[in-house]
């Protein structure tokens, strides 16, 4: 590809699919009949199985290292409690064949020499379908139950991930391609430097290391990144080869793919070099009208009347069940806390006052009872594609045609058959349309992704084992 | 019972899956080349021959490899046996994971998912192998000796405790109430590093992120030692075979003699159970054992703190006849994986089942039915909650 060409942006006119296998949230259905475990191994591959007949790109699953809390204790009402993601991942290779393994994992409380080791051990059992989603902390909170603790401050995260991954690409960058004999009669397993030692110094690492793997079939783990502050952002255009973007919404979307070629431009990389998928839900039927009646359904399980209450108590930070559900929000202002912690929920104890005398308007002026100002702010208005298979396919078409996303991360309200209706009715028609593969394009991550090979992070200094 | 002798009573038999076997210059006899070695495919037939040759426990080396081996790669052991999880029915699948450079509370959640990937088929080999090596790859301050065996313990305690942390039913699906969890069966485990602890003191709060594994808790296995008060099995090595019995018979009395009694009456085993580490050189194809050896050596030598067995299928099954009856188990680790595999499946262990030294095959069961211990209650439960 010619430089022209790489500062221009080009459209690539299709759609990927990954699913977000969420542990910890509000926005799984477990209250059906029809709802499975959230911890069988069966979930897992029936889901995972389902994906990869969709030709899907990716299975992500998220990250807790701390279980949510609701007024002190750990909170009772959504769905809690998930498996490590990298032991799953690697459980799941062995069961699908094309689909990528996406596994976030933390920065602030992972050592890089050990997260970048089994990242490429996850990379080579997968024959190249491994990837990261790099996601950082900053809070004691969590911290609490790590050895390193909160030691990290909030201005620096972005700076220690960073140092993290690039260690980790010396890391996965460190063997040099055909380092492992491939015949038989060989006079030696490698040749000689096969690895080469990666130390890194820094403010918060110290790293010495000589890495035992070579390199995976897509080189290294594919990188994902979901950071949206202008530092997230940069982060990402420098690092990243897909951003997890929570911008599904077509104008949104159009201006965060523009933002985000420029920092790619400005960070010396080509316009197409990172890929955007945005988090997504769909509820979709065979017409419109079902597709409403569902989304009802859908919402009615998720936000019943104890979450609804709930959720205004996380940022009222005090007990509200006298209040009735269907009644207003409650007059009385928030308990404003001394900490700033996050406390695993979206609380902010400075700003809890004024967010509540917002919402008491917002709900007054709109006539809203707290279950549906607690659904109107939880629903996920902005990322919920509802309707037809055919209506939605053309709307994903127009995404696809001016290279608004690359494609969407879908988070299934329904585990395990949440991915059942995508699979069957809705991947056919965008097949029909031309816009979403018929069939995976390669046995690695990167290849289904369309992204280019790696270049090697630094150069070739062999050293003597 | 005595608990130094068990005639009659079968054991269990466990591979060690690593490389391409135990001796350094295995992957010169290894029936592929070097670069298949590290990937799933490798994984799935090792893990497969092994489990239909009879074997009740695979167990998956982990950390650096050390500079005296031919072969410079390895991947993660967690990863592999839980790769191995689902493609199995009935092995056993013990990593060996690492307890002094490694987070506790991502072990903990690891190994618990790994019970779930496997259907309760899941261990820990305990490792406090305590490198320069691995301390400066995290950036720590090198333990050794006794320190090692403090952050080992503390290791195992977290985990146990985060085990617990979610007490059996404490996920509910109550929709009446709304509430998915019970959360009076939730627990902080609050864990603090004791005030003469050697390395850096810590504390994790939990509760884990991750309800109760499948077995409730992961059998611990560690060499005798490591862990006095802590495993549920113990690894025993002696210099030369002829030693080993003694050596097995010698570890039993001295954990019998401080130890309590495990399980409740369908168990009459004191103490937890003990496992012989034998390295094995057998006959093949026509190639005397000794000079099969004679010939790796050649090549690399190989040193190993581990008894070793050279000689014939049948001497060896008539070596571990006698052996498994004053073992719980026998951990066999394969001077190369490729040809001994093929004659412990083909001879030693079906000589083993007519002589009713192993235990029967048990489709599902966990590691801890296999060890005859019972599912215990979370230490945070109170009396009577298991209803």
């Amino acid at each position: 590809m010619t430089q022209h060409n790489r500062a221009k942006f080009q459209p690539s006119g299709k759609i990927q699919f990954g699913i977000f296998f969420q542990g910890v949230n509000s926005g799984t259905i477990w209250k059906a009949p029809e709802s499975g475990s959230q911890t069988d191994f069966e979930s897992f591959r029936r889901i995972a199985q389902t994906a990869e007949r969709g030709l899907f790109a990716a299975f992500f699953l998220g990250e807790g290292l701390r279980l949510r809390e609701h007024l002190g204790r750990p909170h009772a009402l959504d769905v809690a409690g998930r498996p490590d993601a990298q032991t799953m991942l690697a459980a799941l290779a062995s069961v699908t064949s094309n689909i990528g393994l996406v596994a976030t994992q933390n920065t602030t409380y992972n050592d890089p020499a050990d997260l970048a080791h089994r990242l490429a051990s996850l990379d080579l059992l997968s024959g190249g379908r491994a990837a990261w989603n790099v996601v950082t902390t900053d809070n004691a909170w969590t911290g609490a139950n790590f050895r390193r603790g909160g030691y990290l401050d909030h201005a620096d995260r972005y700076v220690h991930a960073e140092a993290f991954v690039e260690t980790a690409k010396r890391i996965w960058d460190s063997w040099e391609d055909g380092a492992v004999s491939s015949s038989v009669t060989a006079d030696s397993w490698a040749g000689p430097g096969h690895a080469r030692r990666v130390h890194h110094s820094g403010q918060h690492y110290s790293v010495d290391v000589t890495p035992r793997l070579p390199r995976s079939a897509q080189y290294r783990p594919v990188l994902f990144q979901a950071g949206d502050s202008p530092e997230g952002r940069d982060f990402a255009a420098r690092q990243a080869d897909v951003i997890f973007s929570a911008h599904p919404k077509f104008d949104d979307a159009v201006e965060f793919r523009a933002d985000i070629v420029s920092r790619s431009l400005a960070a010396g990389r080509g316009a197409n070099d990172v890929q955007i998928m945005p988090a997504s839900e769909f509820i979709l039927a065979a017409t419109y009208e079902e597709a409403r009646e569902k989304k009802e359904w859908v919402r009615s399980l998720q936000i019943g009347p104890q979450q609804a209450v709930a959720y205004l108590e996380q940022f009222w930070g005090r007990e509200l069940s006298a209040y009735d559900p269907d009644g207003p929000l409650p007059e009385i202002d928030p308990v404003v806390e001394e900490t700033s912690e996050t406390r695993g929920s979206g609380f902010h104890g400075a700003k809890a006052r004024q967010l509540a005398e917002q919402w008491r308007a917002e709900a007054k002026e709109k006539g809203l009872s707290i279950r549906q100002f607690v659904s109107s702010r939880t629903s996920r208005v902005d990322s919920t594609f509802t309707g037809s298979y055919a209506a939605v396919a053309d709307t994903l078409a127009e995404y696809a045609r001016v290279g608004a996303v690359d494609g969407f991360n879908i988070s299934p309200w329904l585990i395990p058959t949440g991915l059942d209706d995508i699979v069957n009715h809705l991947v056919p028609e965008l097949q029909e349309r031309g816009v979403y593969p018929t069939e995976y394009v390669g046995s690695t991550l990167r290849e289904n992704l369309g992204l280019a090979t790696p270049v090697r992070s630094e150069p070739l200094v062999p050293v003597q084992l | 019972m005595s608990g130094n002798s068990r005639p009659g009573r079968p054991g269990f038999l466990a591979l060690e899956l690593d490389g391409d076997g135990a001796h350094p210059a295995a992957w010169r006899k290894a029936r592929h080349a070097p670069d298949e070695l590290l990937n799933g495919a490798r994984i799935r037939s090792t893990v497969l021959a092994a489990e239909s040759a009879g074997f009740q426990v695979a167990t998956f080396a982990d950390g650096p490899v050390s500079s005296g081996r031919d072969v410079a790669g390895r991947l993660n052991a967690l990863q592999r046996a839980a790769f191995a999880g689902p493609v199995t029915s009935s092995i056993v699948l013990v990593p060996e994971v690492d307890t002094v450079y490694t987070e506790p509370f991502h072990v903990s959640t690891q190994l618990a998912s790994l019970d779930y990937v496997s259907g309760g088929r899941a261990g820990w080999l305990v490792a406090a192998s305590g490198s320069t090596e691995e301390a400066a790859a995290v950036g720590r301050s090198f333990a050794e000796g006794a320190a090692l065996a403090q952050e080992a313990a503390a290791s195992v305690e977290v985990s146990r405790r985060l085990w617990d942390s979610w007490e059996d039913g404490a996920v509910i699906r109550d929709v009446a109430t709304g509430r998915y969890l019970d959360v009076d069966k939730l627990h902080y485990v609050d864990f603090e590093t004791p005030s003469d602890f050697a390395g850096p003191g810590y504390s994790v709060k939990g509760p884990s992120i991750i309800p109760r594994p499948l077995q409730g808790q992961l059998p611990v296995v560690a060499q005798a030692g490591l862990l006095p008060s802590d495993a549920d099995v113990v690894l025993v090595s002696a210099p030369t075979t002829s030693l080993l019995a003694a050596e097995v018979a010698e570890v039993r009395r001295a954990i019998a003699g401080g130890g309590a009694v495990v399980g409740g009456g369908a168990v009459d085993r004191i103490g937890p159970a003990v496992v012989a580490e034998l390295d094995v050189v057998l006959d093949s194809r026509g190639q005397s054992a000794s000079a099969r050896l004679a010939e790796l050596d050649a090549f690399t030598p190989w040193s190993s703190s581990r008894a070793r067995f050279v000689g014939t299928a049948a001497e060896l099954a008539g070596f571990l006849a006698g052996l498994l009856a004053v073992a719980d188990g026998v951990r066999l680790h394969p001077a190369v994986l490729d040809v001994e595999l093929e004659e412990l499946a083909q001879l030693v262990l079906p000589e083993l089942r007519r002589r009713g030294a192993l235990k029967p095959f048990a489709q599902g069961g966990t590691f801890r039915e296999l060890l005859g211990l019972e599912r215990p209650l979370s230490r945070y439960a109170s009396p009577g909650s298991e209803n």
